[in-house]
């Protein structure tokens, strides 16, 4: 092959690098290494961690235990959906947009809105790229963008960051004391330049809110409404859209994506139709071929960044197309009927643990009324505290509060997952009664 | 004939896959759970199917894919090389699979030393000092790298305006510094397919004081390698901006270059090209950022820290942090991957995947070079572009070069970028294509040009052989239908009121 292009040496296809610039040393890396030797030390560097998996597991605040179903990986691990590129070849790749056109299905079934993209990166992405949207289409791109302090703590650092150079700050009106968004503060916040109002169904404390009563908020002064959703929670609850919201976004791990230590998994985004064409990433359509055989390709690219680059709507190119997929696969195998009836399963679960929890000596409701998979409690002690003693018997207790808000450092917030039995839930609580002493 | 129902229209009422483990928790009614709630008023149409059902729906969806297993994907710019299965099994074990992001830290210290050790691994490598892992893709790099020059420079009390980008770059760098409130400013290229250096010199001048940065691929996104780099870098550093390195074309340099050495300031890289990460179909990635010393003080947060043998600690205390452009703490699923590719290669093992890559390209190059006009006679690193111009005389473009070469059993190339060269095609084989392989793209590609010439209307009517034939991107535009149309509704809008 050296012959066939006219050199001699390897080095000569390198001439055109400036020798000053050329890296004259050897990188200081490990290895090689045999797969199997990869493998061994893979497996060491994972045997020191406790996964989910080996203990009981009460942890949430984004993402959760769900079981992944054998047929996901299954289909996710089939090479021509794992190894592909994104569609741009849509002749040779109409497995992969059909399966992506069948996703906004499901995502505008659960969302009850108009129209989805083909994923995000995670629903925090999502969040700030709905933000982004509302301030476009609203004519206010000096406006703020005002946020229910029930919304996960982390979204609302991802959608400062990202929208840090664009518009002012997010202004965050703190929720009331039972979780839930603060109706009346959020009113007094909301103004003729507020782009959006961001709430989160439920809230990051598992409250379940009026999304009806902020979208009038919102609607009244001109602003759109951003519903960051739990999709697990949509088999029972109201959709966003029914319930007047213009925007649906959130992270879909718990979709038939493993826990991966966060990631990753994938954001959905969903809109009313008017907002279509202000959508950031990737959005398939159904058409016809040549001899009217139906067919499905990228559409609306005029929006993406290959088009229109420095205008576009966003500057998103890759996505989660395969957390996606993976998510489309669940939520088939749930169908029309199991994603409801995991709802209710899992909203029984924690309404179990609740109840046992609060029956302990000290320990108060923090979150108040129905909640679906998630709550918060507070604790006669730091909530830290006892997840660290509760590590030491086999037990991920839940998330303690305070590294988000030092006040809340005896508030610990749990979730369960439909894997977790009454007897286990039971034992959990015995251990904390045990350890509040 | 291939059964093109959507797996809603497969859906029968009573069918199910799903099982629901058994809890023996009290069965509470739905009503009393969420007594006072909104609840949903008719369930989502989710399809109704068996398992077997939908098994063989997503079969035979994948028939109609085309994966870096099925065959060459010398798609230019994605460097669609193979992906290691076993970068798979170690993804998915239990250790590092079923983590959950916010259990104690001393339950995840193997987790967190992996990540230490790539962010080292990808600091030695782009010649850089400190990376952050948290970008979930390549563009979500940049827009973080610009997030970082922005607190960089407000941190110094300058507030620049422009961002510098050149003719040639990839449509998410203009669309990153939007995101990130620049306004890109475009710089032309000159003959040789280079930045040009006195068009440089001009832009800095007129916009004195007021350039955050200047972003680069290099080599660039014509395969060719900037050789003025180091004058690029001296007169923007000059101008008080920095250097941002766009990691796509990295493929090229492993080990022969660093874009730290080049005069960069930060980097991002993409592991689902450089480093072998799947691509899923359009993702997840990877974009984990590298930065010179400088900028360290702005990384997102949390900061990975090592504070003993074994020993590393989540750093959330960082007051210049430009804060948080993820939650959690990046794709880690994916950086599993990329840890195993480079862990099984070592250093010489990278440098010879860019003499492969490099050589490769260069082959394809020399085979097909008579066939299209070649815009810049310039060796070629990883990746080229040739243009099909040549080809409009039968009536021919890029496009039904790409279609027919579907017929061949081979992924096309990038069509119609860079922007710069008409006609465009981009090849990048990447280094795990045999020669075999390689001679058989080159004869597909020349038997496709010979059927330009002898019978044009079998390049604009193909492809033959797929699926489905040539596919209607207007009408799906001009009448979108971008979800699946239920009976109900059907119904609905053909009642008359």
């Amino acid at each position: 092959m050296l012959a066939a292009v006219g050199v001699s040496t390897l080095d000569e296809l390198f001439e055109s690098i400036p020798p000053e610039v050329r890296f004259a040393g050897r990188l200081d890396l490990p290895g090689p290494a045999a797969e199997a030797d990869v493998l061994r030390e893979l497996t060491a560097l994972a045997g020191r961690n406790r996964p989910a998996g080996s203990l009981v597991s009460f942890l949430g605040g984004g993402i959760y235990d769900t079981y992944v179903p054998a047929v996901v990986d299954a289909v996710t691990s089939r090479s021509e959906f794992l190894t592909a590129y994104t569609p741009y070849q849509a002749e040779r790749s109409q497995g992969v947009l059909q399966a992506i056109f069948e996703f906004q299905t499901a995502i505008c079934e659960l969302t009850g809105l108009d129209v989805s993209n083909a994923s995000m990166y995670d629903g925090a992405t999502a969040l700030a790229e709905a933000a982004i949207l509302a301030a476009a289409h609203g004519g206010r791109p000096e406006g703020s963008v005002v946020v229910s302090g029930g919304v996960h703590p982390e979204y609302v650092q991802v959608l400062a960051t990202e929208t840090h150079g664009l518009g002012p700050a997010p202004l965050v009106v703190p929720s009331d004391d039972g979780g839930h968004t603060d109706a009346a503060a959020l009113r007094a916040a909301v103004d003729s330049t507020t782009a959006a109002v961001v709430i989160s169904q439920p809230s990051f404390f598992g409250a379940v809110e009026d999304v009806a009563a902020i979208a009038t908020i919102a609607h009244e002064a001109g602003a759109l409404l951003i519903v960051v959703a739990d999709p697990l929670a949509l088999g029972i609850l109201a959709s966003p859209g029914q319930e007047g919201a213009d925007i649906a976004v959130g992270e879909g791990q718990s979709l038939g994506n493993y826990q991966h230590f966060g990631g990753p998994g994938f954001g959905f985004f969903a809109a009313r139709k008017e907002l279509t064409r202000r959508m950031p990433g990737r959005i398939v359509g159904e058409t016809v071929d040549a001899e009217g055989k139906r067919g499905f390709v990228l559409t609306l690219q005029t929006r993406e960044q290959h088009i229109r680059r420095g205008s576009a709507t966003s500057n998103i190119c890759s996505n989660h197309a395969l957390n996606a997929l993976a998510g489309l696969v669940y939520l088939s195998w749930l169908g029309k009927d199991g994603l409801p009836a995991l709802g209710l399963q899992l909203a029984r679960s924690a309404a179990y643990l609740r109840g046992r929890l609060l029956a302990l000596p000290g320990v108060e409701a923090y979150t108040r009324g129905p909640v679906v998979r998630e709550f918060a409690v507070r604790l006669p002690v730091a909530a830290d505290a006892l997840v660290a003693a509760l590590a030491e018997d086999g037990y991920l207790a839940g998330l303690g509060l305070g590294r988000f808000r030092p006040e809340l450092d005896h508030v610990l917030l749990l979730a369960v997952s439909e894997r977790r039995t009454r007897a286990e839930i039971d034992a959990f609580v015995e251990e904390v009664r045990l350890h509040l002493g | 004939m291939a059964d093109v129902r959507t797996i809603y229209e497969k859906s029968r009422a009573g069918r199910r896959a799903y099982s629901l483990p058994a809890t023996g928790v009290p069965e509470a009614a739905l009503d009393e759970l969420f007594a006072g709630v909104a609840l949903r008023e008719r369930p989502a149409r989710l399809p109704e199917i068996a398992e077997i059902d939908l098994l063989r729906h997503f079969t035979e969806l994948s028939s109609r894919d085309y994966g870096v297993e099925n065959g060459p994907y010398p798609l230019g710019s994605c460097t669609m090389k193979y992906n290691p299965k076993i970068n798979d099994r170690v993804a998915a074990l239990e250790g590092l699979r079923d983590l959950h992001p916010y259990e104690p830290e001393d339950l995840v210290q193997g987790a967190l030393e992996l990540m230490d050790t790539l962010g080292l691994w990808l600091a030695e490598i782009a010649g850089l000092s400190r990376t952050t892992l948290q970008p979930a893709a390549g563009a979500h790099g940049e827009l973080t790298g610009l997030l970082l020059t922005r607190a960089y420079h407000e941190d110094r009390g300058r507030e620049p305006h422009v961002v510098l980008i050149p003719d040639t770059a990839h449509g998410t760098n203009p669309a990153s510094v939007a995101m990130a409130g620049y306004r890109p400013v475009t710089l032309p290229s000159d003959a040789r397919g280079g930045v040009d250096v006195d068009a440089l010199r001009g832009v800095l001048a007129e916009h004195a004081g007021d350039v955050a940065c200047l972003m680069l691929t290099n080599p660039n996104t014509l395969g060719l390698f900037e050789t003025d780099i180091v004058e690029l870098a001296r007169l923007v550093h000059e101008a008080g901006g920095l250097l941002y390195y766009d990691g796509a074309n990295s493929n090229a340099v492993l080990g022969h270059s660093r874009p730290g050495d080049m005069g960069f300031d930060l980097v991002h890289l993409n592991t689902h090209k450089t480093f072998s990460t799947p691509h899923g179909g359009g993702g997840p990635g990877a974009g984990p950022v590298v930065v010179r010393d400088i900028l360290e003080p702005y990384l997102p947060t949390p900061v990975l820290t090592k504070t003993g043998v074994h020993q590393y600690t989540l750093d959330y205390d960082r007051p210049k942090s430009i804060g948080k452009v993820r939650s959690f703490y990046g794709n880690f699923g994916v950086l599993v991957r990329a840890y195993a590719y480079i862990r099984a290669l070592g250093a010489d093992g990278l440098r010879e995947v860019s003499d492969a890559a490099v050589l490769n390209a260069t082959y394809v190059a020399a085979g097909v070079r008579d066939l299209f006009d070649v815009p810049y006679e310039r060796p070629v690193m990883h990746e080229f572009v040739v243009s099909a111009e040549p080809l409009r005389q039968y009536g021919v473009r890029a496009l039904d070069v790409a279609k027919r070469l579907l017929d061949y059993g081979v992924h096309p190339p990038t069509t119609y970028f860079p922007l710069i060269v008409k006609e465009a095609l981009m090849m990048e084989p990447t280094e795990t294509e045999s020669k075999d392989d390689l001679d058989a793209f080159v004869a597909a590609l020349r038997a496709v040009v010979e059927e330009a010439r002898t019978d044009p209307e079998l390049l604009r009517t193909a492809p033959h052989t797929m699926p489905v034939k040539r596919l209607d991107e207007v009408l799906a535009a001009r009448h979108p239908v971008l979800r699946q149309r239920f009976s109900e509704d059907e119904l609905t809008a053909v009642r008359p009121t």
